[in-house]
């Protein structure tokens, strides 16, 4: 689709390859090792119902370019809402001041080249598609949670979806673009059984068209899941408290894996030897049961890209293998100052934000082990199905997420289910307590989404159940 | 900052939206220029500067709501923003309760509450990029077991948002701010810590030195080094400031007419009861003058005011804009917020806890055994529940002093109990930011490890 975005962005703002020449050595006319352009152009619709009333419908257009200059470590940075040639030529002056060395560096003439990825199966994007008809699916939502018990008192759906037109043009000639399509489906439930109120979520999306929608995730069976969450922590007990044995279940408790050894292992921080995974390449940071990947090439997921937003085709890229510490995720920046490859992982938020190292989808592989089997290993302990979010200090690796629907463990049978409760670890120790790894790989639904240095990125996870021998539970019962 | 974006031009744009269909159309423009200048250890990492802006349209058709939103102000791009937003709103539910505000609840002046700081707009790049190094630099100094940074920098901003709607409404105000941050490492036995310290404010001259923010940040880096697990256990726990603003922020989500109106938060029909201990009073005023969280009038074009939320320990009012109000047959209390798309949200102005009588160390004093916790992580917060569960850092009390730092444990209870037992508030409270409050310490919570 790289052809695709490159025409549109020259034909609807009237650009020229030499323009986008001129543009670059007019970024390193102080000086730099490297410029880059990165053109956004992103059209994002969504429409909600509350109270069965379709509340609202909303549209968002978002325009414009940065222009990034770097030298060594530093980076000069500057954008512009508009995208026209004298516009971007002056935030190429603001970002070139980084740069006081003097002298002017060659640039290499940009020339277009098509993506080797080809990720978005998309029949019918969202973004194209009559609003009448997301409604239709959202209403289709909030009857089926309604259906689902009388104690189902408030729903709440909506279905977001954008499309996102990127070019990236680099003072090494790369001229590259993409456009991507996202969609997500959520929905909320709240359940009233005489006072005693629970909210149950779910969701589900990725870079997928309505027929997505319609076959393989309908909002039936999200409403459905939402419905028996909130239904289930009606009947919730106080969780304990201290550490114990934890079960994951598949899919989306993959966010452990985000947040105890993803953010550590982005290599802006290993550079700045500020990770607590600084200097543990080749060493044994999680169990021998453990392989941890980050794949952005993985058809139509949310955390999946063509290319990442420095221009690279994004990869797989195994960061633990066998519990050995194989590789930090890296953008053009860190790897180039580290002496390490690219890995498809140079991500940002919009134009007016600088890319940095950040995850796609990241998942550990499956095991052997039989779920039951591991469920039966279990003395006294905790299974945890369904997670908000997480949190990680990444210098001294102290990570939490909380799991918002979870049940205990009693002589090896799933019994009563808990109050949520915050599970807390630590990055280089956590994973070196999993006993057991399940068959069952599963990836989440696709509404996962990052935050870094005030950055939020869509992302995936994913996880087969596991079994951690040691997990501090946050629960209120001693 | 561009010079054809007026009220005057918001307040035509509302005005064709009702003659294109529109029952009532509300606009709103925000511009903003931004400077920032990361550093690290001694040098420039990061040096970002721009002016953006941006226009959202609202529109509502007999109880129909669509938004808009667009950067582009060509007449071309502004028209189909309009036929837009009324094509998406003729197909959206006709809901009551949707709409502007009365027109007699809407400012009828603009009071200036001394939010620019022309200081701000003469700054030079030199001395932003000196104010960071400065920071740093103090940091590395107060100690030698700071062995590194993980960023730190100075940012300041320049805006201004216009506000207009049909009703004949139509406002407009400057702003800026500043803020500066030091991000520390410290290392001890091969295990490394990192805190930071900061500091934002809408005037330059407000800001603390640099200086004082370095040795702070180092301080509280230093002070986590060494940190283990206690047992588990039920203790009295003590939050500093910057923790005890995020209890603020989770009484303020459950105080949020959005939450209360969907019956979602533990606070649903408690008006008027005692929800807290009578030493707490919780109070919201977006009018103080140069304040982070002011502004003259909210994101619906209502005066700010002061609202008193929890008068000693009692729930005396939620705080709720337009649709909330309605919804619970209330008044707004001009908490509305928006971003450029969408409807307007809940939104606290300056949210803060009165302060009391003791100052941190006699709080702390005053534990035979507890934690004083200066890092939470995790959102194990549930508001319709006040489940709490996250996981915390701090340092062990024992008999009154600090012990040792503590890392690795959970804290769990419920926000009502919590409430209930907030048995002592510091003096310590300064407005560094706009949801602000004092040290508390909190009777007893669980601590799990």
């Amino acid at each position: 689709m790289t052809t695709d975005a490159v025409k549109f962005f020259f034909d609807r703002y009237g650009l020229t390859v030499g323009e986008i020449d001129k543009l670059l050595a007019a970024a390193l006319a102080r000086g730099g090792d490297y410029a880059d352009l990165y053109f956004e152009y992103r059209v994002a619709n969504s429409v909600n119902i509350e109270e069965q009333i379709i509340k609202q419908a909303a549209k968002s257009i978002v325009q414009g370019v940065g222009v990034r200059v770097v030298i060594g470590e530093k980076t000069g940075y500057a954008y512009t809402d508009e995208i026209a040639f004298d516009a971007i030529r002056r935030a190429a002056e603001t970002a070139s001041h980084i740069a006081r060395t003097g002298g002017s560096k060659q640039i290499q003439g940009v020339n277009a080249t098509p993506n080797i990825l080809n990720l978005y199966s998309v029949e019918v994007p969202l973004s194209s598609i009559e609003l009448s008809k997301k409604i239709e699916l959202i209403k289709q939502a909030d009857k089926a949670a309604r259906a689902y018990d009388t104690r189902i008192r408030e729903v709440q759906s909506s279905i977001s979806d954008e499309m996102k037109y990127v070019m990236i043009a680099t003072s090494t000639g790369r001229l590259v673009g993409d456009v991507q399509p996202l969609a997500r489906f959520g929905i909320s439930c709240i359940a009233d059984d005489d006072g005693n109120l629970q909210v149950g979520r779910s969701g589900g999306g990725g870079r997928v068209g309505i027929e997505f929608f319609e076959t393989q995730m309908p909002p039936e069976q999200l409403a459905g899941e939402a419905a028996k969450q909130a239904i289930t922590q009606l009947e919730a007990v106080a969780t304990p408290a201290g550490t114990m044995e934890v079960v994951l279940g598949p899919g989306w408790p993959g966010i452990l894996l985000h947040e105890a050894v993803g953010h550590g292992l982005e290599s802006d921080f290993n550079r700045k030897q500020t990770s607590a995974f600084c200097g543990l390449i080749g060493q044994p940071v999680a169990s021998e049961f453990c392989t941890v990947v980050d794949d952005g090439t993985l058809p139509d997921r949310r955390g999946s890209l063509n290319i990442d937003d420095e221009g690279e085709p994004t990869s797989r890229t195994v960061l633990i293998e066998n519990g050995i510490l194989r590789t930090y995720m890296s953008d053009y920046l860190n790897a180039g100052l580290t002496r390490s490859s690219r890995t498809g992982n140079g991500r940002r938020q919009s134009y007016k934000h600088m890319p940095m190292p950040r995850m796609t989808n990241t998942f550990m592989l499956a095991g052997s082990d039989d779920k039951e089997d591991i469920i039966r290993t279990v003395k006294r302990g905790l299974y945890a199905v369904q997670f908000g979010g997480g949190q990680v200090d990444i210098t001294n690796g102290e990570f939490a997420f909380s799991a918002s629907e979870a049940y205990l463990i009693e002589d090896g049978k799933v019994t009563a289910p808990v109050k949520g409760a915050t599970l807390r670890g630590n990055g280089p120790q956590a994973l070196k307590h999993v006993t057991a790894v399940g068959n069952d790989l599963a990836l989440d639904p696709g509404v996962g989404v990052c935050g870094k240095e005030g950055q939020s990125v869509p992302v995936g996870v994913g996880i087969p159940t596991i079994k951690i021998s040691e997990m501090t539970v946050g629960g209120t019962q001693k | 900052m561009k010079s054809a974006l007026t009220k005057e031009f918001a307040s035509d744009i509302a005005d064709r939206a009702v003659k294109r269909g529109a029952t009532a159309a509300e606009v709103i423009i925000r511009q903003r220029t931004e400077f920032s200048v990361g550093v690290r250890i001694g040098e420039i990492e990061t040096l970002k500067e721009s002016t953006d802006c941006g226009l959202g349209l609202r529109v509502l058709m007999d109880g129909r709501q669509a938004s808009v939103s667009g950067s582009d102000f060509s007449g071309d791009s502004v028209t189909s923003l309009i036929e837009e937003a009324v094509e998406l709103a003729r197909l959206t539910s006709p809901d009551d309760t949707a709409g502007l505000p009365d027109s007699d609840e809407l400012a009828k002046t603009i009071p200036d509450l001394d939010l620019y700081d022309e200081a701000i707009e003469t700054l030079s790049t030199e001395e932003q990029i000196e104010m960071a190094l400065r920071a740093e630099r103090a940091a590395q100094a107060y100690s030698d077991q700071i062995i590194n940074f993980d960023g730190g920098g100075f940012d300041s901003t320049r805006g201004s948002l216009i506000l207009a709607n049909s009703l004949g409404f139509a406002g407009e105000f400057r702003s800026t701010s500043c803020s500066l941050a030091a991000v520390p490492v410290a290392s001890e036995n091969g295990k490394m810590q990192r805190d930071y310290w900061y500091d934002v404010r809408r005037k330059f001259s407000e800001l603390d030195s640099p200086e004082e923010i370095g040795k702070i940040a180092a301080q509280r880096t230093l002070r986590k080094l060494g940190g283990r697990s206690v047992p588990t256990q039920a203790v009295p726990v003590v939050l500093e400031p910057l923790m005890a603003r995020d209890l603020l922020g989770d009484i303020f989500n459950a105080v949020s007419g959005e939450l209360i109106f969907r019956k979602a938060s533990f606070l649903v029909g408690q008006l008027g009861e005692k929800i807290a201990n009578s030493k707490l009073t919780v109070i919201d005023d977006g009018a103080i003058p140069g304040k982070i969280g002011s502004r003259p009038f909210d994101a619906e074009g209502l005066p700010t005011r002061r609202t008193v939320v929890i008068r000693e320990g009692v729930l005396e009012s939620y705080l709720l804009n337009t649709y909330t109000a309605r919804k619970l047959k209330l008044k707004s209390t001009a908490n509305a917020g928006r971003a450029l798309t969408g409807a307007p949200g809940v939104e606290a102005g300056n949210l803060y806890i009165e302060p009391g009588p003791y100052s941190p160390e006699e709080i702390i004093k005053s534990v035979p055994k507890g934690l004083f916790i200066t890092e939470l992580l995790g959102f194990g917060v549930n508001i319709v529940t006040g489940d709490y569960s996250r996981s915390a850092s701090g340092m062990w009390i024992e008999n009154g002093e600090f012990a040792f730092p503590v890392q690795g444990v959970t804290i769990a209870g419920n926000l009502k109990e919590m409430l209930n037992s907030i048995e002592m508030i510091g003096n310590d409270l300064d407005f560094r930011g706009s949801v602000v409050s004092p040290t508390l310490l909190i009777g007893k919570m669980t601590i799990g490890a």
